[in-house]
């Protein structure tokens, strides 16, 4: 457990700092993506199975897309050339040590509390639970601003509207889009 | 489920030297699987025999060099590799064969899909490594897949999940005593069977690895690590084709076989329908595959979704 512990405590900061030092972008997401894998280790280890293994769920789809992502919009497009993660090196790297050592110093310093409650015999139940009962009204919310923000994002982005696919009137018999698609609209 | 918050109950897998069983188990399903294949192919092509093609690859393989491409990025090409067969083999670890799993996870269903999804990682790397553009197409292809299949893939999985009440898939096995899933969502079930394929980027899903791009993300592999890749490959197929039994056919039910030769007979099965759609169907091009993905598959399991939370609710569910 405690040998566990250590291994990807070490792991999720030695790739978190790969991240700083690699030097291609793909492989760089791909550091980052490890360091996260090593976190989602030690989420599990506090026995919280569900939100561990949504952790490595979710990191690898976004890290994939994020590799794209990345290299669509980095200085040098087809990202096989070296590149340095750095700016502003001394500033950046003041305050990342700067801000590690503050937390870590807080950490072992502070008196920390003896627990006083019990965990729920099924973390995963309780949960949902609380996702689905008090903080529904939160979840709700956000389920719907995030989804508000999608459709807001791609209507301001795309270049083509409704009107381009099916006429000023909207009765043209079929759309005229440029791909195919699959369903025959 | 009288009580909602019952505590697991005690775990119920199999001993540990069982995890180092599995990969083998694995293996030998998928071999048997690929040397049926490459038999139909040669009878196909009018040649005889064609059961003894994986032998002879993984030979070839194994003693092959390594192909060497200029400016490579030789971690990621090899990581994409290795990482294909091994979460064929984590993902398998909550599948039961028989009655108990490797590992009993009170998330099994959420494990399954965390580690399935490891494949985008893979493909993508295997793509992006040698540096050569046919096969970087072909990683790209796949994430592109991805994006259409997964969606659809949750949906199902978490149909099957629901009508349980349980991520845990010895109970999901528990509950479908009186009547397969496959029964009550069969739109669940046939889903769960186009996205596994997809997820194996196999026929007619094959874009990422197809001749168009002269074998895609698979395109510059040689050796040892085309084997990883392409052997990962049937791994993942045959892992996804085993969570189809204990997710919609019941797990190891049946009369007279023993319940592990119950889930051999329906993995085989799975595998064959697999098998044979690859040959039935033409590879399908990404631009159409998304959009029927998402414009018929995510509403159809939503509402599959909705028809069994409703029936749940109905017979006094959570």
């Amino acid at each position: 457990m405690v040998v566990t512990f250590w291994v990807l405590a070490l792991a999720a900061v030695v790739f978190g700092f790969g991240v700083f030092r690699l030097n291609s972008m793909a492989q760089v997401t791909f550091s980052l993506l490890a360091s996260f894998l090593a976190v989602a280790g030690l989420v599990l280890l506090l026995g919280l199975g569900y939100l561990g293994v949504v952790i490595v769920l979710m990191m690898v789809i976004e890290m994939v897309i994020m590799a794209i992502f990345m290299i669509m919009y980095m200085m040098n497009p087809a990202g096989l050339m070296p590149m340095a993660m750095y700016h502003n090196k001394p500033g950046a790297m003041t305050i990342s040590v700067g801000t590690f050592v503050l937390l870590a110093t807080g950490i072992l310093l502070v008196d920390w509390p003896q627990r006083t409650g019990a965990p729920a015999p099924d973390p995963t139940f309780a949960l949902g639970r609380a996702l689905m009962g008090e903080q529904m009204l939160t979840m709700m919310t956000l389920g719907i601003t995030l989804f508000a923000t999608i459709v807001a994002t791609v209507v301001l982005s795309t270049g083509r509207g409704r009107y381009d696919r099916l006429g000023d009137d909207l009765d043209a018999r079929s759309a005229d889009d440029p791909l195919g698609g699959g369903v025959g609209r | 489920m009288d009580d909602p918050v019952t505590v697991p109950p005690p775990t119920a897998a199999l001993a540990w030297w069982w995890a180092l069983l599995l990969p083998l188990v694995l293996i030998v399903v998928a071999w048997s699987a690929a040397a049926v294949d490459a038999a139909v192919e040669a009878r196909a092509a009018g040649r005889p025999g064609g059961l003894t093609v994986p032998a002879h690859e993984v030979t070839r393989l194994l003693v092959g060099q390594r192909r060497r491409t200029l400016a490579a990025d030789p971690v990621l090409w090899r990581a994409g590799a290795v990482v294909l067969p091994v979460a064929a083999v984590l993902a398998a670890v909550v599948i039961p064969l028989g009655t108990r799993p490797v590992a009993d996870l009170g998330v099994g269903v959420v494990w399954f899909n965390a580690m399935e999804v490891l494949a985008w990682a893979a493909v993508w790397m295997a793509g992006w490594g040698p540096n050569s553009v046919l096969s970087l197409v072909g990683g790209y292809r796949f994430v592109a897949q991805g994006l259409a299949y997964e969606l659809p893939h949750m949906f199902a999985i978490i149909t099957a999940a629901l009508g349980a009440q349980s991520l845990r898939v010895g109970d999901i096995i528990a509950a479908q005593q009186d009547l397969w899933f496959v029964v009550i969502m069969p739109v669940a079930f046939v889903v769960f069977l186009v996205s596994a394929a997809a997820m194996a980027f196999w026929g007619p899903f094959d874009a990422p690895v197809a001749g168009d791009l002269a074998g895609g993300a698979a395109s510059e592999l040689s050796g040892v690590d085309r084997l990883l890749f392409l052997g990962g490959r049937w791994l993942l197929l045959t892992a996804a084709a085993a969570m189809a039994v204990p997710l919609f056919l019941g797990g190891g039910a049946g009369p007279l076989l023993p319940a592990w030769a119950w889930v051999l007979v329906k993995t085989l099965l799975v595998l064959a329908v697999l098998v044979w759609a690859r040959r039935r169907f033409p590879t399908i091009r990404m631009d159409r595959w998304s959009e029927i993905s998402w414009m018929v598959l995510v509403p159809l399991t939503v509402a599959q979704a909705l028809v069994v939370s409703i029936v749940v609710l109905a017979q006094g569910g959570l």
